[in-house]
């Protein structure tokens, strides 16, 4: 909508503006659920696991029930409750069985949390310890313990996921394109190699949160720091069979989510001890280690690639397999196998390709959505891949991108036709390597090699995503005047630091014709107040939000203009407006004020016109379809945004230290509707990137135990590691369904910096890693040993590691 | 034990348990929420107050080490209805997301300021080291420190291709 205008005819829009929610953040005034409490409130503490899997032969609480100020104390074993986003496969607390360590088996609430620490401790657990498969890749053996022996009876969304019962794949997603056989066959080149990247945390600042207060009528009010209240209300409906209108979900300020509070987390459980406490409020806070291990993670990832190619350097043929490790329970991680199936060779053309994707359980902490939905992991191994398959047929690596990069008239893996006006990889990947003076070294570069000794690599990578979702992914944006003519915006799309809140007060201002400082996004969501939003996840809020507030100015305004025609006696089609009133065009000194119209105008005799002014705008994605479950055929993405980073590193050969002198990211954002608000997520998804590409990883040992739920032993980026330089930009080919053409991008900023950050050490060094994270020790060993080599922390313990050739399932 | 402090230039003399720690008796004793909690264990800075003039991750002191003492927390930041120039420079840089590290940052950089009035920016990075940001990848707010101080490097902006 509205994605030709010219910038020169915006007000707003693709202009600076401020974040609406700045005051109270920069205040502390602004509340979050850790914040909050209710009078009578109960502190939660919870029994974990100190196995990755154990059968559960006992739980004695009656100790701890008696226990000073213990108000409720649950077992899994009392409750008979499945949750689950696609597969509901999941108990509220452990039930019979432990699948990860640190999985909850008992949960106490108590008048303050040191009585529910000590009433924890009082519990004894009889565990009859059980051999977990802990490797993704053990558990395809034939031989490998069943993780979920039920699989077959959970209930799971059929028309998009194919779990396989009696093994431990909770899905299998396929995709066929041509004929991949007869490609390989025409080839000149046949590369095949093998790439992952272990479990990762999301870590926002403010951990899992939720008060509950289950009240009398089975009445329920749930506080939460969550990313979706209705995604909330729904899956905690199904759970425990609840009319909707009985539970309300209410989301304050939230402190980080990044995919993992996209679903339902710790509400539940409060619920139940809530129910058993008689209805009074109970409030669970994660603590930073449960965040880490009871709290679900970003999947580990094993993906094979062979890649066929032409003697000019064309792909012909490529065969991918993706082993996702979603840990104990499928939660997102089905659905991400799904979304990386369909995507699966970043922004190239396949002309042939045979995709598997398996979601496969083990007995670790679960994986979950996580800032660009397996994109992230996946775009590591093809973007390695396109590299070393250039290394490897003596091809320049970014030539090699160039070639076979999507451009109009290319079709994607699931037959979708690329068009102008879809987005420009092309120009994001050589924006990207003009940036950071791809294929040479300046002088200065070369001085300060000669100077330090430590080699200069350059690379590039790039990506691609579109929004992972149902096909008829809805929202709706409420406007509300107030009595002075300004307007209340309401939506249910969350804004948890991203920024969209700004981005749509700009929209509505815009489309509007108000000022700015007229129009509030209301904060604090509420499915009692709110108008249905799916989820705030995929990128797909700016979009479909956007969309849905312009139809609800529209709608405002055309309600405004009724009023007025009828107070003016004019027609509404001679009608205009400006910032405070709406007037006949060719007198324009008759004139009705907005505020006077407001919530209904007065005629001079005192009688009403009107009412209250409401617009209400819904918008829902167009035109998209599921996926063949045989083919993967369909039409899956509502939007591409494409981009590239380039990226310079310097590396001392000797140690394997390295350091990013710059990076510059590109993405083709189809119009920045605020570009502070960009770069921001630009820059905040590229240092998440680089987190997960220099140091974040799950480490266990061989029993399954997590050894470093902690910011001692699993360090983020702190501000010394940002590169001496990073520079943003965008290319704009407007989103023809995009609001002022606009598409998504707050994902896609964590996309390709580690495989950029690879190929750049690659040029350096020649060390061809193909297992992140890459510290330094890791290029130490991959200069030194000149081949891929596992990662040194996988060996043993065990973590993320190679692939075992023998489990691989054929195809 | 018996405990007198000042915190914002307000005295607060209370009975305090031992083991209690500065961050929890700000905020669940004085009500003074805006000091974040990010991991209890002394490694993300989210609880950074200022004490005496130092800022320090008050998960990590007891509220009783803080008898006498004068805090400054993100509640005291403000001046009177309008926001402090640390405040001001945050907005316009968009140096916050979710907001959850902002109350130690914004402490962080405080105390750097009154000792370098011009942090060079490795200074500013070195200062918030200890302060996780999990969204804003830290630019803007190295960006917010340096326009506030006038600084001649140049700020980053979103380029059009
Ligand atoms: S909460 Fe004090 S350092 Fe993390
Ligand atoms: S703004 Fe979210 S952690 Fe810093």
């Amino acid at each position: 909508m509205f994605d030709d205008m010219s910038p020169d005819d915006l007000e707003y829009v693709g202009k600076k503006a401020g974040r609406p929610d700045m005051l109270e953040k920069l205040t502390g005034e602004a509340t979050f659920v850790s914040d909050m409490s209710l009078p009578g409130m109960l502190h939660v503490q919870l029994k974990k696991s100190p196995y990755a899997r154990a059968r559960i032969k006992g739980v004695d609480v009656s100790k701890a029930a008696a226990m000073p100020g213990v108000r409720a104390v649950v077992t899994g074993d009392e409750l008979d409750y499945h949750i689950g986003l696609y597969i509901v496969d999941k108990y509220i607390l452990a039930k019979g069985e432990v699948r990860h360590y640190g999985e909850a088996v008992a949960a106490v609430a108590a008048e303050t949390i040191e009585q529910a620490r000590a009433a924890v401790e009082a519990i004894e657990v009889d565990y009859e310890p059980l051999a977990p498969v802990l490797h993704h890749m053990d558990a395809l053996k034939p031989d490998a313990p069943l993780v979920h022996p039920d699989l077959g009876t959970y209930s799971y969304i059929e028309a998009v996921f194919t779990p396989k019962p009696g093994t431990n794949i909770a899905n299998h997603t396929k995709l066929r394109k041509g004929d991949v056989e007869k490609g390989f066959a025409e080839s000149t080149y046949v590369v095949e190699r093998e790439y992952s990247c272990p479990s990762v945390q999301h870590v926002p600042m403010e951990t899992h949160v939720a008060i509950v207060q289950w009240g009398r009528g089975d009445k329920v009010s749930i506080w939460t720091s969550a990313q979706s209240p209705f995604t909330v209300r729904n899956l905690f409906c199904h759970a425990f069979g609840l009319p909707h209108i009985n539970v309300r979900v209410q989301i304050p300020y939230v402190g980080g989510g990044f995919g993992g509070k996209a679903g339902i987390g710790v509400e539940p459980l409060c619920a139940v001890l809530s129910r058993k406490a008689g209805g009074k409020p109970v409030k669970f806070q994660a603590s930073r280690e449960e965040e880490f291990s009871l709290l679900p993670c970003r999947s580990a990832l094993t993906y094979r690639i062979k890649t066929g190619v032409s003697a000019e350097g064309k792909i012909l043929a490529q065969h991918m397999t993706m082993y996702w490790d979603s840990g104990a329970y499928a939660d997102y991680a089905v659905n991400v196998t799904r979304a990386s199936g369909y995507s699966a060779s970043g922004p190239y053309e396949i002309p042939n390709a045979w995709i598997d994707a398996y979601t496969i359980y083990t007995n670790k902490p679960y994986g979950t959505a996580y800032r660009g939905f397996g994109h992230v992991e996946f775009h590591w191994a093809v973007e390695r891949h396109m590299e070393l398959v250039a290394t490897a047929i003596g091809m320049d690596p970014l030539a090699f991108r160039l070639k076979n990069a999507l451009r109009p008239g290319s079709v994607t893996l699931t037959g979708e036709k690329i068009v102008e006006h879809t987005g420009d990889v092309v120009k994001c990947i050589e924006e990207a390597a003009r940036r950071v003076g791809y294929g040479q070294l300046t002088e200065a570069e070369k001085a300060r090699e000669k100077q330090t000794g430590w080699k200069i690599g350059k690379g590039v990578a790039a990506l691609q995503k579109a929004p992972a979702m149902p096909s008829y992914t809805a929202t709706a944006v409420v406007l509300k005047m107030n009595e002075d003519g300004s307007v209340l915006v309401n939506l249910a799309l969350t804004d948890y630091g991203q920024g969209t809140y700004a981005s749509i007060r700009q929209i509505v201002a815009e489309r509007l014709g108000f000022p700015i400082e007229k129009i509030k996004v209301a904060f604090e969501n509420d499915t009692d107040r709110d108008p249905y939003d799916w989820q705030t996840v995929a990128s797909k809020g700016l979009l479909l939000s956007g969309n849905a507030a312009i139809l609800a100015a529209e709608d405002l305004l055309k309600n405004a203009y009724a009023v007025a025609a009828e107070v003016l006696h004019a027609n509404p089609r001679d009608l205009a407006h400006d910032g405070t009133r709406v007037f006949v065009r060719h007198r324009a000194d008759q004139g009705v004020s907005f505020a006077s119209m407001a919530v209904g105008f007065a005629l001079p005799n005192g009688s009403g016109v009107g009412g209250p002014l409401i617009g209400v705008g819904r918008y829902i994605a167009q035109g998209l379809s599921n996926l063949n479950k045989e083919t993967g055929e369909g039409n899956p993405a509502l939007d591409w945004t494409f981009g590239a980073h380039g990226m310079v590193v310097e590396v001392n050969e000797e140690t394997g230290e390295y350091r990013v002198l710059k990076i510059a990211s590109i993405y083709d954002v189809g119009r920045a509707i605020n570009p502070d608000i960009v770069r921001g997520q630009a820059i905040g998804g590229m240092m998440q990137g680089l987190g997960t590409a220099i140091c974040e990883g799950y480490i266990y040992d061989q029993q399954g135990r997590l050894l470093n739920p902690s910011f001692t032993d699993n360090k983020i980026p702190t501000a010394k590691d940002l590169p001496l330089e990073v520079e943003c930009a965008v290319v704009e080919t407007p989103q023809v369904d995009g609001p002022y053409g606009a598409r998504g991008v707050g994902e896609h900023s964590m996309i390709s910096v580690a495989a950029a950050l690879g190929n750049a050490i690659q040029k350096a060094t020649g060390a061809e890693i193909t297992h992140m994270p890459m510290r330094f020790e890791d290029v130490w060993r991959a200069i030194r040993d000149k081949e891929p080599i596992d990662n040194w922390i996988t060996k043993s313990p065990i973590g993320s590691c190679r692939s075992v050739p023998e489990a691989r399932p054929r195809s | 034990m018996r405990i007198k402090l000042t915190v914002n230039g307000l005295i607060y003399e209370r009975d305090c348990i031992e083991h209690k720690t500065l961050l929890r008796f700000l905020r669940e004793d004085l009500g003074l929420m805006g000091t974040k909690e990010g991991c209890g264990m002394g490694e993300c800075g989210a609880c950074t107050v200022i004490m005496n003039g130092r800022a320090v991750n008050s998960c990590m002191v007891l509220a009783v080490e803080a008898d006498g003492a004068s805090i400054r927390t993100i509640e005291g930041e403000a001046e009177g209805p309008s926001l402090s120039d640390i405040q001001r420079a945050f907005e316009r840089n968009h140096a916050v997301q979710c907001g959850f590290c902002t109350a130690g940052m914004v402490m962080s950089v405080k105390e750097l300021l009154a000792e370098h009035p011009k942090p060079s920016a490795d200074q500013v990075k070195e200062a918030i080291e200890g302060n996780f940001c999990r969204c804003t990848g830290y630019t803007q707010i190295v960006e917010a420190v340096l326009d506030l101080t006038g600084s001649p490097e140049k700020k980053g902006e979103l380029e059009h291709v």
